[in-house]
């Protein structure tokens, strides 16, 4: 578990670029992604996101077990959205273009189909950011991102707290459920679902009674080395910003912007084909 | 040249909120600027709640009441803030995965700086300066759990020494570290001292390991009161370490033993340095002739068999290579060697919490490959190193009857049974408090009683004694040699030389994911070429021996320990 | 309640580690297809009680946050957002200053799990829907129906880990002077 979140260290534009960049490009391009229906939009994002793939030097092939598990996530919530809501694209786009009957309630028309590429296309737009942002982020620039982007410090080193003990919480609850099976407690499907439950709590307690001590103790090593005596505090593995960086905050706001613009334009967050 | 005070305890006293009685009382102590001092004392005899005082911790983390006056550089520490002392005193913590707060080395040896506001820059420069002092700097990009533990105290050092403290503090250094890492600790420790003439305060029980370099002062502490302070050599001469629960070292004990008169100047504190006259060593002489080896145990037969044992961690590389091990019923044994050798893993292996990718595990002639973990441990009890892992139930009845009661066994039976187990480890009068009552060492007995009730053939204990003072430590192990006088195998996986010299009758070494060596401890810990593959250390009896012209050191040792423990019983 | 001292930030870093070690490692599946249960909220919801809203708030962001970006599947804000507002609720209703003392009975174990059942209900079967609405424009029914499932699951796991949690919590504070050897 050394590299929990999958950094792929490279030499690229977008690995030089800071991470406090990248959190805001990612978190604006989210918002307009989230905000705009707009299929021009949408489809020029993901084409963009695909393309920093490139220019990043991560290979597809190296993220693919995630895309695969994503993929199917993907399809699998787009039947469950026909499945209850089949005529979704007809109530937004006020048409209604039959292409054929399946049986009862369920028809297929061009609208819906349209809707759900454009659930799908944000789902495309996401996806290869969130990655994007993961593999070319140096962990230890995350905190320091955050509190550059506004965050409080504190509260940005309780992310790097975190992100610093999951493998020892991991390792210790592996070790305290391997000791308890040991014992007879059953984590497998032999047992009962409320059992199964039951028996994960008593895993969790002796590791909630570790963790409360470690709480202590380290709030104490921070206090000793003088964790919160200022308002403000440096990063050491922060870096200064440049060109490229104001460059690529500038376009994010950019495309936010043009979400917005969009919005107004089509009189709704929806562009609609079929007026 | 005139002495600074650097801390100054007057008449002072702490009880924490919580406790009936004052922690510290009395307390009159001064330690002055460029010393090298070491606080010791038996566990709860509040010396860590002294270090809590110098560190600033109390009165500004901790709620209590100070009676008093502390001082340092000459400011009451009541009106000062800790980030005050802090510059001032710099703390190396016992427990250095909590110390360790960055998500690599360098972030972690800039923290301090990083809340001062340091520039850039200067932090840059000064992690590498730092980091070089203690000897990290390839390994600076490297993540806590990539680390050894001697490596991360390292680190802790550093990241205290970009502080340019003038006080450091370092509180059980030589906790969680093997042998000849906590040796170089301790001289790193030494080195800083020189090179930075910095006052150095070490709080530690293991007074012989400590006096490998030399030090000032030690100053005793006892329930919450200072018994001694004075020169290492006046001390040993003393029986005062004894008396207050802490262990001699062990060649102080051998002369004592011996009939040999200590004087100062001797300077017995140091192996290195201490004057011995031919008197003195034809009495140690005459003491080894005089006393009889100990009988040779009865072996049992076989009962644990392990035949090439291979394992490797996912992407990793090999951590066993081939083991070829043998336990026979009866014994009480060690497994040693440094971090990492494979012994943890090993042990894993055996319980059916890993499974080996090669070689055969028989269980009484029986390969138990197809064993379920629960049914492994019907056979094999496993006890962690840190009980309030194991502990997952509020009473201790409920706790040590868990597995009997998932079981399904009748209520009265798990009674009956849970009472039995409790009476053989002493803990039966405390069988209706909850867990969180009990002391450190008695919930390591609830650990094992747990284990216990499932009737296992064989215990193996993770470092059943770390962070024990010499009492506790005792009575933990004089609770295991008592189950095993009643029939149950125990193997314990250690770093404690000690531990291993007194009471195992053998020792398999790891390193590097084989078994290097499988004899007696005593002939081990005088083997030079072992001690140095394993990460051991010389036991300093075998030093002694040789200083004395005894022809067989090693027979020295075993009958050392044999008497040793012989009077210690009485 | 409001303050946020050096052991609050340790507390948030540490349990949103746990939230996410239970969450991302632990997962049981359940009889319902695409829903499985979720333990780490047991433990939220004890954190919440024991250290306030705002660790809540804040255990349940990071630590939901975080499983997504390691999934690598996106950051699905509207269930993020969801698992702090269910954190902040059970900090606020949660009888806190009890718990942090050590004390937990059936009045407490009474207000927990209302505190708990409340912001699971405001969490999954409000927020959640609402912003997948507004969001993704799913369609109303699928995401009520989804939350509902989710709600539903959810309150019991809580009430099951979290209440067992918080009785190990209160009963392993030790009244002292209570006890006495017996022979």
């Amino acid at each position: 578990m050394t590299n929990l979140f999958n950094y792929i260290p490279r030499s690229s534009i977008v690995h030089k670029l800071t991470g406090a960049t990248k959190l805001a490009a990612l978190l604006l391009l989210t918002f307009a992604s989230m905000t705009s229906f707009d299929t021009r939009l949408l489809g020029g994002m993901v084409i963009f996101a695909f393309a920093m793939f490139g220019v990043s030097k991560i290979k597809l092939k190296e993220v693919a077990p995630v895309l695969w598990f994503t993929f199917v996530f993907m399809v699998l919530n787009n039947l469950l959205i026909y499945a209850f809501s089949p005529e979704e694209g007809v109530a937004i786009y006020g048409s209604r273009t039959e292409i054929c009957h399946l049986f009862g309630m369920y028809y297929i028309t061009w609208e819906q189909l349209f809707y759900q590429l454009n659930v799908v296309l944000k789902y495309l737009v996401m996806i290869p950011l969130v990655l994007l942002f993961v593999s070319t982020t140096n962990p230890s620039e995350f905190a320091a991102s955050l509190n550059r982007i506004g965050v409080s410090y504190k509260i940005a080193f309780s992310v790097a707290l975190a992100m610093r003990y999951i493998p020892d919480v991991q390792r210790e609850y592996h070790d305290i459920s391997l000791s308890l099976q040991a014992r007879g407690v059953e984590m497998t499907d032999k047992e009962k679902l409320l059992k199964r439950i039951k028996n994960v709590t008593t895993i969790l307690f002796p590791l909630i009674m570790t963790s409360m001590q470690k709480i202590e103790v380290i709030s104490n090593a921070m206090e000793l080395r003088s964790f919160g005596k200022e308002k403000k505090r440096t990063w050491y593995a922060a870096r200064p910003f440049r060109k490229a960086d104001y460059a690529v905050i500038a376009g994010s706001v950019l495309v936010v912007l043009l979400s917005v613009g969009l919005t107004f334009l089509n009189g709704g967050r929806f562009y609609n084909p079929f007026i | 040249m005139q002495k600074i005070p650097v801390i100054e305890f007057n008449n002072f006293g702490y009880q924490y909120n919580a406790q009936a009685e004052p922690t510290l009382s009395g307390v009159d102590l001064t330690i002055y600027k460029g010393e090298k001092v070491l606080i010791a004392g038996p566990s709860g005899s509040g010396k860590s709640t002294l270090a809590h005082c110098i560190n600033g911790l109390i009165p500004f983390s901790y709620i209590g009441e100070i009676t008093g006056s502390l001082k340092i550089n000459g400011k009451e520490t009541k009106d000062m803030s800790l980030f005050e002392i802090s510059k001032t005193v710099g703390t190396v913590l016992q427990d250095s995965d909590a110390q360790f707060v960055g998500l690599t080395v360098a972030e972690d040896i800039a923290f301090a700086m990083e809340n001062d506001c340091t520039p850039h820059e200067a932090m840059l420069q000064r992690v590498q300066q730092a980091a070089k002092e203690v000897n990290v700097l390839d390994v600076l990009a490297h993540a806590p759990h990539e680390l050894s533990g001697g490596q991360k105290q390292r680190v802790s050092l550093a990241g205290v020494l970009v502080d340019d403290v003038s006080v450091l503090l370092f509180d059980e250094p030589l906790a969680n570290l093997d042998p000849a890492t906590g040796k170089a600790a301790i001289e790193l420790i030494d080195d800083i001292h020189k090179r930075t003439e910095a006052t150095i305060v070490i709080i530690e029980h293991r007074i012989e390991d400590v006096l490998h370099r030399d030090v000032d002062r030690i100053i005793l502490v006892n329930e919450g009161r200072i018994v001694a302070d004075m020169r290492p050599d006046e001390l040993l001469c003393s029986s005062l370490l004894g008396d207050n629960g802490l262990r001699e070292p062990l060649y102080i004990t051998a002369l004592k033993y011996a009939g040999v008169q200590l004087t100062e100047d001797m300077c017995p504190a140091s192996m290195d340095k201490m004057q011995l006259s031919d008197e003195m060593r034809s009495q140690v002489q005459s003491w080894f002739r005089a006393t009889p080896p100990a009988p040779e145990k009865q072996k049992g037969e076989e009962l644990l068999k392990a035949d090439g044992i291979r394992f490797a961690y996912p992407n990793g590389k090999e951590t066993l290579c081939g083991i070829d091990f043998e336990l026979r019923r009866g014994e009480l044994m060690c497994i040693v060697g440094r971090n990492g050798a494979g012994k943890s893993t090993f042990s894993k292996v055996i319980c059916g919490f890993e499974k080996p990718q090669g070689g055969v595990l028989y269980l009484n002639g029986e390969d138990i490959a197809s064993l379920t973990i629960k049914e492994r441990a019907e056979h094999i009890g496993y006890v962690m190193q840190n009980p309030n892992q194991m502990i997952s139930k509020n009473m201790i009845a409920e706790e040590v009857g868990l597995a009997l009661t998932l079981d399904g066994m009748e209520p009265e039976a798990i009674q009956q049974k849970v009472f039995d187990t409790l009476k053989i480890c002493g803990l039966y009068p405390f069988r209706n408090w909850p867990v969180s009552a009990l002391s450190f060492g008695q919930k390591k007995r609830v650990t094992v009683a747990s284990i216990l009730a499932m009737g296992p053939d064989i215990i193996i204990l993770d470092e059943p004694t770390a962070g024990q003072d010499f009492r506790h430590y005792t009575e933990i192990m004089e609770f295991l040699l008592e189950l095993n006088r009643q029939g149950v195998t125990i193997v314990m996986i250690t770093h404690d030389m000690h531990l291993m010299l007194e009471y195992a009758s053998r020792a398999a070494v790891f390193a590097d994911g084989r078994i290097i060596a499988d004899d007696s401890p005593a002939r081990l810990l005088t083997d030079g070429d072992i001690i140095s593959r394993a990460s051991l250390k010389e036991t300093s009896l075998f030093t002694l021996a040789v200083m004395c012209g005894i022809t067989e050191p090693r027979e020295f040792v075993q009958r050392f320990i044999d008497h040793d423990r012989e009077v210690r019983q009485r | 309640m409001w303050k946020i001292n050096v052991k609050t930030i340790v507390a948030i870093g540490i349990g949103a580690a746990l939230f996410f070690v239970l969450g991302r490692f632990v997962a049981i599946p359940s009889p319902v297809p695409n829903v499985t249960i979720c333990i780490q909220y047991g433990l939220l919801a004890f954190m919440a009680a024991l250290f306030g809203p705002i660790a809540g708030c804040l255990i349940g962001l990071i630590g939901h946050f975080l499983i997504d970006l390691s999934w690598g599947w996106g950051v699905w804000w509207s269930w993020v957002i969801a698992s702090a507002c269910f954190g902040f609720v059970v900090g606020l209703l949660g009888n806190r200053t009890r718990l942090a003392f050590g004390q937990f009975g059936k009045k407490g174990a009474i207000n927990f799990n209302l505190a708990q059942a409340i912001a699971h209900a405001g969490a999954w079967i409000v927020i959640a829907p609402v912003l997948d609405i507004l969001i993704y424009q799913e369609p109303a029914n699928k995401v009520f129906i989804q939350g509902g499932v989710s709600a539903l699951s959810n309150i019991i796991t809580t009430a099951i880990v979290g209440t067992l949690l918080c009785f190990a919590w209160a009963k392993a504070v030790p009244d002292k002077g209570s006890l006495k050897k017996e022979n």
